[in-house]
């Protein structure tokens, strides 16, 4: 597929990072000898999205839907089965040397929980600064500085960098975790559920860190999530995945107000009501996802789909573009 | 009418190795819960509310100790039952959900064996009709095919229905109150719903009251008709659901329901400033006090005492504020 | 808005959970170890000015088989008796001592810092270096240690250095396993992601993360591997294949005294039996000590 196969981007300039295709399949074995394979996972079969710089793409989905296999290609932890990442216009699987250096000091990541992203034996300081000392040579008192602006930035005093990560709550070590992924001048930072370890009142302070954030620094964000209120709240555009594939795509308010995908639906009923008087409709799908290694012929939604046709089970639907910027696939539409 | 629970000034203490330290998890708690209503308590980690539960239900850890108040449940105390005693009203007029259904099951017991133990013990069912009473249980948490599914194991099932499972060991004695301590975190948002639609469900059909823990407002905007606020180890606001959710009177209820996202809207959310306090030690006053945006010097010096709220009726807030 | 108290957040962080976990901090020293220990490190290293004789000469002008002073026939020069040659009992404990922990420490370094090594390689590149790495531990372990060490014993000839050497290269399969398992958790840990997501190289991931997260259990396996190696060189010694006479080694002196057992003159069995049990003891105790401060998993139990 050509870069024109991305719709959703309103903008003209070139994305960030642009994903075309991307697929990934892990041998499913088991243990004999000889190991004999039976199968594959498709944990990401063919998802195409790109991210603009200053933007930030939620993506949504439950457990098995392949976000946190996505994550992982983006991050270069797995290599893609087929398909292509590109960041500002080069494909990242062939970098190598410098360039590949340019891109981990680019593109960082926050993870969920906040109590194993933090070295227990390192000081806080050493934590920010880590990333500078591969990436950079600035002195020691250099690099102090920079982990002072960063921690400023994050909301926390300088002071704290001689701690070690113990001495915190969740939320301040999500606010050094932000830091660290800050410190290098990222341009992209792949938030992996970073508020659903954290107490509510904590949430939206690190939201709204992140928004400020993004506002101050031009970051763009991939905001990986299960919570469709909390994904949609902070997001741009949201791509719902469902069983590795992403079935609709749109600017996050149209998606709130006109969700087209049936599964896109679903997730909106299951999703808890701000306030005891709000409508709810009774929940239409009924059954858990399927597993990934045997995924259903067809629309992969179809066994659960209210709405199901025919040929759903026969017939896989591409995503089309529906609206501007907003694509879904189904046959419905 | 009697309310099924009452709860008066409970207070529930870990006691250090020695007595050194004291941490008051639980101060002067006092509600009610009628038959059949539905109780959430919101809070943030280390507020309380899980101890508030396990005082309940009697499964304290060792340090901690309830050191006064009263828990009448059904015109007994509680608080005053021996183990043994606590024992048999656990289960089969009180049983408990707990958050990770994985920890909850047994591996080594087929899930016949878990779902039968109760009723086996607190009611006495045997042979032919614990079978019996085993299928309809597992049929009334929406297990497909029970007759085969009560042969298997708890690894051989999803999360989802795992947790189905531990629904149907808390009814299997006929509680006639089922605390559920954060039972939908660890599930997937359709199956949390399919979840939270079930027990609505067997609630009706069995009239057991509920006490449903959780840090998320929209669970108790879903499923509850009372609310409970905790704050370091204290209730700040209590009081009809559609009361709270409409007139918060205290600043941290209005402040969590301020940092709750709305679907399709990006205004900026309300952060509550600050950490949650350490139980050890806490600010003096009004515990949350620092991190209120609409504190008062005398704040930071008395207690506020807890008022019934006119404007709305049956809505108990513990503010100084506004008063 | 962030309070800086360590104790506020730290002890927040606890109260969800039984406040037990702190206590550790409180907990005593071990003495009864300790109290072993100390005694027996200041009697080695100082053994050259705590001895009365020298250890390796006939006291002159003693008889031999000379019983303990406080027995009939004792002689208060010399406390604890004197052996077969004539030479002070008292003083070879001193200086046996000194043989005893030196192996014991040192062969304690050599089995773990090979051990650790191989763990944390094996651990960490995994696919090939790990298959490799643990069959050779799994074939290792197979081989009778005392046995294997005899046989490179004889081979190298006996010295105190070739002993320390042989018994870090039978006794650090331990560490590879234990090290490997740490590692292979390790890895999977975000802190450990992060730095690979943010570049590091593989020495800079095992310098600054793996490495120092590891050392907790080496030190506790340190621990309780120095009783076993202490062990091991009596043994050894004791065979005839260890420490070279006329040194002096607890276990040499057991094997010396042997023979006279039957005739009654249990001190030249007893007392440097009782030495290597005490050391042993103690180095176990402060282990288990060792393995309840350090060990995160146990710490809260």
């Amino acid at each position: 597929m050509k870069s024109g196969s991305n719709p959703q981007r309103v903008s003209m300039s070139p994305p960030l990072l642009e994903v075309e295709g991307l697929t990934k399949h892990f041998p499913v074995t088991i243990a004999l000898f000889p190991r004999r394979q039976i199968g594959w996972v498709k944990a990401v079969d063919g998802i195409d999205f790109a991210v603009d710089p200053g933007e930030t793409l939620g993506v949504i989905g439950e457990s098995g839907c392949g976000k946190t296999t996505t994550s992982k290609l983006i991050l270069l932890q797995e290599g893609p089965t087929s398909g292509a990442i590109r960041f500002d216009g080069e494909d990242i699987a062939g970098l190598a040397g410098p360039e590949l250096m340019r891109y981990r000091r680019e593109v960082q990541v926050v993870f969920q929980d906040p109590y194993s992203s933090l070295s227990p034996r390192m000081r806080v300081g050493e934590i920010i600064a880590e990333p500078l000392q591969i990436h950079t040579d600035l002195s020691r008192a250099a690099q102090q500085e920079r982990v002072a602006e960063v921690l400023d930035l994050v909301g926390l005093r300088p002071e704290v960098a001689a701690l070690f990560p113990h001495e915190f709550s969740g939320g301040q070590r999500q606010r050094i975790a932000i830091a660290r992924a800050l410190v290098t001048n990222t341009r992209l930072i792949v938030l992996d559920e970073p508020v659903s370890a954290l107490d509510v009142s904590i949430r939206a302070q690190i939201m709204n860190q992140l928004e400020e954030l993004q506002a101050r620094l031009g970051v763009s964000y991939i905001f990986i999530g299960h919570d469709l209120a909390t994904v949609a709240h902070i997001s741009h555009r949201i791509a719902v995945m469902y069983l590795g594939q992403i079935v609709e795509m749109a600017d996050s308010l149209e998606l709130c107000e006109k969700p087209l995908h049936p599964y896109t639906q679903a997730l909106f009923t299951a999703a808890l009501p701000a306030h005891p008087d709000d409508k709810r409709e009774k929940l239409t799908i009924s059954g858990e996802v399927p597993s990934a290694l045997s995924p259903p012929s067809g629309c992969r939604f179809h066994p659960r789909c209210p709405k199901a046709m025919s040929r759903c089970a026969v017939d896989a639907p591409e995503r089309k573009e529906v609206a501007p910027g907003h694509s879904v696939a189904c046959h419905l539409y | 009418m009697q309310p099924l629970l009452e709860v008066t000034n409970l207070e529930t203490h870990y006691v250090s190795f020695g007595g050194a330290r004291v941490i008051k998890a639980v101060d002067h708690v006092s509600f009610t819960l009628n038959e059949g209503e539905t109780l959430g308590i919101v809070g943030e980690s280390g507020c309380g509310k899980t101890t508030t539960c396990l005082s309940i239900v009697g499964l304290l850890p060792p340090a901690a100790r309830i050191v006064g108040g009263r828990i009448e449940f059904a015109g007994k105390d509680l608080a005053q039952l021996s183990q043994s005693e606590m024992r048999r009203v656990r289960g089969a007029q009180i049983a408990m959900i707990l958050q990770d259904p994985m920890v909850s099951l047994n591996p080594l017991f087929s899930i016949y064996t878990q779902v039968a133990e109760p009723a086996y013990y607190h009611r006495s069912i045997r042979g032919r009709s614990l079978r019996q009473r085993v299928r309809q249980l597992l049929d009334a948490v929406r297990i497909p095919s029970p007759a085969q599914r009560m042969r298997e194991y708890p690894h051989q099932m999803s999360g989802g229905m795992r947790q189905r499972i531990v629904g149907a060991i808390a009814l299997a004695g006929g509680p006639r109150l089922i605390v559920a301590d954060e039972p939908t975190t660890n599930l997937d948002v359709t199956i949390q719903a399919q979840y939270l639609d079930l027990l609505k469900e067997l609630q009706q059909e069995t009239g057991v009251a509920v006490i449903f823990v959780t840090h998320n407002l929209g669970i108790v905007a879903r499923m509850c008709d009372k609310l409970a606020v905790m704050y370091a180890g204290k209730i700040v606001e209590a009081g009809a659901v559609r009361d709270l959710f409409n007139s918060p009177q205290h600043p941290y209820t209005k402040g969590l329901l301020g940092s709750m996202p709305k679907l399709g809207s990006k205004e900026k959310l309300f952060a509550i400033p600050g950490q949650p306090p350490d139980l050890a030690s806490l600010p003096s006053g009004c515990a949350f006090h620092p991190r209120c945006t609409e504190a008062m010097p005398r704040c930071s010096i008395e207690e506020p005492g807890e008022i019934r709220v006119q404007s709305a009726k049956g809505l108990d807030v513990a503010a100084a504020v506004g008063s | 808005m962030v309070s800086l108290s360590p104790q506020t957040s730290a002890a927040a962080a606890a109260i969800g959970r039984p406040p037990i976990a702190w206590l550790s901090q409180f907990r005593g020293l071990p003495l009864l170890p300790l109290a072993i220990l100390v005694p027996f490190v200041l009697i080695a290293v100082f053994a050259d000015y705590i001895a009365p004789y020298d250890p390796t000469e006939p006291v002159a002008g003693m008889k031999i088989f000379i019983p303990p002073a406080w027995m009939q026939g004792g002689d208060i020069r010399v406390l604890l008796g004197t052996d077969f040659q004539g030479r002070d009992v008292l003083s070879r404990l001193i200086f046996g001592a000194r043989v005893s922990l030196i192996v014991g420490v040192m062969g304690t370094v050599v089995a773990g810092g090979i051990g650790t090594a191989l763990g944390i390689l094996a651990g960490y590149l995994g696919g090939w270096a790990d298959l490799v790495i643990m069959r050779l531990t799994d074939a290792w372990l197979a081989l009778p240690a005392l046995v294997f060490a005899i046989f490179l014993a004889t081979m190298v000839g006996p010295s105190m250095w070739n002993i320390i050497i042989i018994l870090g290269l039978v006794y650090w399969t331990r560490y590879a396993r234990v090290i490997r398992g740490e590692v292979l958790s390790l890895r999977e840990r975000e802190f450990v992601k992060l730095a690979e997501i943010a570049g590091a190289s593989s020495t800079r991931v095992i310098r600054r993360h793996i490495l120092p997260n590891v050392l907790n259990s080496a030190m506790v396996l340190a621990s309780l591997t120095i009783g076993v190696v202490i062990i091991a060189e009596a043994s050894l010694s004791f065979l005839g294949v260890g420490v070279p006479p006329p040194e002096p080694a607890w276990g040499s002196m057991l094997a010396d005294g042997r023979s006279m057992l039957m005739v009654g003159a249990w001190w030249l069995t007893v007392l440097p039996g009782l030495c290597i049990m005490m050391v042993v003891l103690a180095t176990q105790l402060l282990g288990d000590w060792l393995r309840i401060r350090l060990d995160p998993q146990l710490r809260n139990l």
